[in-house]
Order: structure tokens, then C-alpha cells, then sequence
């Protein structure tokens, strides 16, 4: 190592760095020129400046990898990697934190907790979501893991005086600390095999090691704890309702979308990198996991009442979807992952607003009676909401089908029918929990006349998730491609 | 006299995780709970310094302050979080906060 840090160094970085700087700025604007509560939300253009700033240095660095015809750019001696993979994520990443930052200051104000910070976690949780996508390092990876958990734990714990919201905020440190506590044990045995932090020396490791070996058993299992905790598989699911429930709506859109989205990039980093060479330890053990997944997450949500709850539980069965892409394994299948991170970013972030729309003055707006009757109050939410929720359940003209038909294909491919046949067997379950909303929305008597609280930041983030979740679905052609660009690693 | 060697520490780092797991999922006392945790973090840390002397390399050593970075930031946000638990429901035994289930 000749040189202690150069300029491609720097380069591979940027993005997380731009993001950092804009979260301190936010913290310390926050108290020297918007003394005034009504004036915070000037501080969205912050938000949209680094996330500005992050979208150019992602474009440049997609652009330097082209113009050198090279699928990667490792900096700090192969600590991080930039390749398609992670630019494709990260992109993810920007869209999730604008769409939701422009919703929140409403959303805040009503709860009376409207403060600036909340728009500088926004972005520390993404620099930290940004190592999870592209880091190549046991410690990046880590780093990056515990950046992003820390600041959502204060997210959830966001409403101070709400008992709801502290009680989500404890449960979630307490198995999320938990998890990592496990998660990091395996990766100080996967040093202990390489004597090196870098994935590719442990994968070198792991490869010479016969294919039971009880170390690499333990590091996988410990190190799958954290993982499949992160991504609120079963049976590490309990924390994301409660979670999901207590937080602010907001955050739990940007938890359910983003930190999905990281975690997923995270396993896929760790599944397809050091443990490749043991994927037939894994393939039946992660194929259980995603059935019980699946399982749990379709049955529990039939019987609940609170959206944000039944969404929970949807977007826990939607980690087993995603995990079935991971069980095949092959092109078709990771390529359905990326898709699937895609499609699911926009119907969730799509119906988790619509939950925010519904927090009034003194309406918690959470319950599947405080939508009922939005055809006639609102129909323009109702029918986005119908969108929405007829791609989460994957019917075809919208993008969830897309999503979930990669996944199929690929199992078909592989030959995994049995697993294919559970998981179109559960979309059936999926529609009946699902059309409890549609049919709450459209059949009932609304019980209340308080009208939708809406903002033009809000109105705009539903357009654009509505008009993408129906776009991804009639033209898929250009975002197949993007899809295409994270397999080049 | 036997030499302690590495297989000494290992083994002192599956009891500390073993005694921490424990202490997570029995305890009542959140405190206390983050106790355990902080067990768990520190079976890490010995783990990674047996194995940096081992290999006679830094990375380990180096990943170890990392750890020990992460469990403070950790505790700091947990007992925040507790505090303001604290003070809208008056308790702090794991099994007393039950507002959302199912």
C-alpha cells in the first residue's frame, strides 16, 4: 500500500461522505437559521441536495465503470467495492429517502414532533445503507450495518410522549442489538478462518475447507441470525409488526422499503461472496426459512385490524419471496431480486403513504375502520390504494407480478417446484388479507368527515410511486435492464 | 502447569456468548438485558484478538475497537430509549411493556 488514500479511494466513497456531511449540516442549520418550528420544513432542501449531490456521484461513478469497459472499482484496498450491484441499490436508496422525507413534515407536524434531526437520521441511515450495498469488508460491513440500525432505532423511538412509539423503539434495540450481537460472532470466526476482514480472503478461506466443516457451520449459522433478523425472516420476524406498528408512519415506510432493501443487498453480499462455496449447507436451510416465512407472514396478517400491522406482515412474506430468489440462486433468480426490491419499493413506500394521508388531528388513522369509505371521501386515494394493493398481491397488470414471475421462473428453472407451488399457492392468501383493505375502502360508510391530510409533497410522492408501480408493470423493458446492470459484479 | 492457549479463549468466548444469550432471553430487568448484550459483544472482541494473535495481524485488533465503538453507541441510544420509556410508563421489566402484540 503505497499510498494512504488517493483520489480513487475517495471516489468509491463519495456518496456515503456527501450524505454524512448533509446530515450534519441539517443538525447544525437546524438551530442557527430555522429557530422557528414552521420554517423546518426549508430543511428539505438539504435533503434534496444531498440526495442531488449522492444521484450525480452514483451516475459518475456508473459512468467511469463504462467508459473503462471494467465491472468494478475497488477502493481502500478492496474494502469497498463500487459495481452494478451496488449502484443499482443505492439508486433504491435516493428515491425511498426523497419520497419520504417530502411526506414528512405534515405527517410530524400533526404529531407534534416535527424536529430537524429527523431529517439528518434520514440521511445518516442511508450513508450507512450505502456501506451495506458496496462494502467488501467484514468491518465496512458491520460499520455500515450498525450506522443504519442505530439512527432507525431512534426513528422508531420518534414520537417521545407516544408510549406506542417508545415501546416499538425498545423492543426493536433490544432483538436488534441482539442480532447484530450474533451476526458480528460470525464474522470474527469468518476472520478467525482468513485472518483477514476482506470477503474475498474469506471465501478463499471458506473454499478450502471441506463442504460440513463445524466452523464454517457455526459462522454461517450465527452470521444467518443477524442477516435473516435484518430482513425480518421468520423466525426472527416478531420485532418488524410491533416495529412497524409504534413508529411514526413515515419511518415505517422507510424501514419497510430501504432498510429491506439494504439488508437484502447485505445478504446477498455475504450469501452469494464468502458462503457461495457452501451453498449446499444453505440452500435447504434458507428454502425452510422462506416457507416459514412466507407461512407466517400470510397467515398472521389475515386477522388484523391495524393497516400498518397487516402491511407488516405483508412485507414480512414479501422477505420470503425474496429469499426463494436467493434459494434458486441462479442468474434468473438474483435478477428477480433486484426486480423484486424495485417493485416492492414503490407499492410500499405507494401504500404506506396513504396510512400517513390518514393521520389527522386527534385520528391515529391506523385502524381498517379509519379507512372505510375513502371511495367516497377521497377517490383518487382510493384507487392509488387499490394499486398499490393489487401489486403487492402480484396481479398482473401492475408491477408486482413482475416481481414475483422472475422469482417463479427462476425456482422453475432450478427445480424447485414444490417451493414454486407454495409460494402461488400463498398469493391466494395474500388477495383475501389484501382485498380486506379494498373492500373496508369501497363497501363500508366512512365514520368520520375529517378530510385526508394532505401536502403537495405528499400528493406528489403518491403520483410518482402510483405511475411507477403501473409503469414497471405495462413497459418493464427499461427497468429489466437497470435490473440487468446489478448482476454485473 | 498447563499454557493457556488459544482453545482456552475460545472456549472463555462461547461461555461469555452462551451466558449473554441466556441472560437475553430470561431476564426480566431491560437493564439488565443490555448487560447480556454487551456479553455477547465482548465474546466477540475476545474472539477477534485471540484470533489477530494468531494470524500476528491488526485487522482483528482493528475490528475489535470498532466493536467495542458500536456497543457504547448502542447502550447510549438503548438507555435513551429506556429513559423515555421511563418516564410515560414507569417500568423497565421487559414483560410489563405489552402494548402491541399480534
Amino acid at each position: 500500500m503505497s499510498q494512504f488514500y488517493t483520489s480513487t479511494d475517495h471516489f468509491t466513497i463519495i456518496p456515503a461522505v456527501m450524505l454524512a456531511l448533509f446530515g450534519c449540516a441539517i443538525l447544525l442549520f437546524d438551530f442557527l437559521i430555522f429557530p422557528d418550528p414552521r420554517q423546518r420544513k426549508y430543511l428539505l432542501i438539504f435533503v434534496a441536495l444531498a440526495e442531488g449531490f449522492t444521484g450525480f456521484a452514483l451516475y459518475r461513478q456508473t459512468e467511469w465503470l463504462m467508459v473503462n469497459g471494467q465491472t468494478s472499482l475497488t477502493g481502500f484496498g478492496g474494502s469497498v467495492t463500487v459495481d452494478g450491484f451496488g449502484i443499482f441499490f443505492n439508486w433504491i436508496f435516493v428515491i425511498a429517502a426523497l419520497i419520504v422525507s417530502v411526506v414528512s413534515y405534515r405527517y410530524l407536524e400533526i404529531s407534534g414532533e416535527h424536529h430537524g434531526e429527523y431529517y439528518g437520521l434520514i440521511l445518516f441511515a442511508q450513508s450507512g445503507m450505502y456501506f451495506l450495498a458496496t462494502g467488501t469488508d467484514l468491518i465496512t460491513l458491520f460499520i455500515g450495518l450498525e450506522l443504519m440500525a442505530l439512527t432507525f432505532y431512534v426513528m422508531v423511538g420518534f414520537l417521545r410522549t407516544d408510549k406506542r412509539s417508545n415501546e416499538a423503539a425498545m423492543k426493536y434495540l433490544l432483538l436488534g442489538a441482539f442480532s447484530s450481537g450474533f451476526l458480528v460472532y460470525g464474522f470474527s470466526l469468518m476472520y478467525g478462518m482468513a485472518g483477514s476482514t476482506k470477503l474475498a480472503a474469506v471465501a478463499e478461506a471458506i473454499r478450502e475447507r471441506p463442504l460440513w466443516d463445524p466452523v464454517v457451520f457455526l459462522a454461517l449459522a450465527t452470521t444467518s441470525v443477524g442477516l435473516l433478523f435484518k430482513i425480518s425472516a421468520a423466525p426472527f420476524h416478531m420485532w418488524a409488526p410491533d416495529a412497524y406498528e409504534g413508529a411514526p408512519t413515515t419511518v415505517t415506510a422507510y424501514l419497510a422499503v430501504a432498510s429491506k432493501a439494504a439488508s437484502i443487498a447485505f445478504l446477498l453480499r455475504i450469501f452469494m461472496g464468502p458462503f457461495l462455496s457452501a451453498k449446499e449447507v444453505w440452500e435447504p436451510i434458507l428454502s425452510v426459512v422462506a416457507v416459514l416465512t412466507m407461512t407466517v407472514g400470510n397467515l398472521a396478517a389475515i386477522n388484523q385490524t391495524n393497516i400498518k400491522r397487516l402491511l407488516a406482515y405483508s412485507s414480512i412474506s414479501h422477505a420470503g419471496y425474496m429469499l426463494l430468489g436467493l434459494v434458486a440462486g441462479n442468474e434468473t433468480g438474483l435478477k428477480g431480486i433486484a426486480v423484486y426490491v424495485m417493485v416492492y419499493t414503490f407499492m410500499n413506500l405507494g401504500a404506506f403513504l396513504v396510512v400517513v394521508a390518514l393521520r389527522r388531528q386527534n385520528i391515529i388513522g391506523e385502524d381498517l375502520d379509519d379507512i372505510a369509505g375513502l371511495m367516497q371521501k377521497s377517490p383518487g386515494y382510493a384507487v392509488l390504494m387499490l394499486i398499490f394493493l393489487l401489486s403487492l398481491a402480484g396481479i398482473p397488470p401492475t408491477a408486482g407480478f413482475l416481481g414475483k414471475y422472475y422469482i417463479f421462473l427462476a425456482l422453475i428453472q432450478t427445480g424447485h417446484f414444490t417451493l414454486a407451488v407454495v409460494a402461488t399457492l400463498y398469493v391466494a392468501v395474500a388477495i383475501y388479507y389484501y382485498f380486506k383493505i379494498v373492500r373496508s375502502m369501497f363497501a363500508r360508510e366512512s365514520t368520520e368527515k375529517a378530510p385526508l391530510a394532505t401536502s403537495a409533497g405528499l400528493r406528489l410522492a403518491l403520483g410518482v410511486s402510483g405511475v411507477l408501480t403501473l409503469a414497471i408493470g405495462l413497459y418493464p423493458e427499461p427497468f429489466l435492464r437497470m435490473a440487468q446492470t446489478s448482476l454485473l459484479r | 502447569m498447563h499454557p493457556i492457549t488459544t482453545v482456552h479463549y475460545l472456549a472463555l468466548s462461547a461461555a461469555l456468548l452462551l451466558i449473554g444469550t441466556v441472560g437475553v432471553l430470561t431476564r426480566r430487568n431491560i437493564v439488565i438485558i443490555l448487560m447480556s448484550i454487551e456479553l455477547i459483544l465482548n465474546a466477540v472482541n475476545i474472539n477477534l484478538i485471540t484470533f489477530s494473535r494468531i494470524w500476528h495481524n491488526m485487522d482483528g485488533q482493528i475490528f475489535a475497537i470498532f466493536v467495542i465503538t458500536d456497543a457504547v453507541a448502542e447502550a447510549a441510544v438503548g438507555l435513551g430509549i429506556l429513559i423515555a420509556l421511563f418516564r410515560n410508563k414507569e417500568t423497565v421489566l421487559a414483560d410489563e411493556i405489552d402494548l402491541l402484540k399480534w
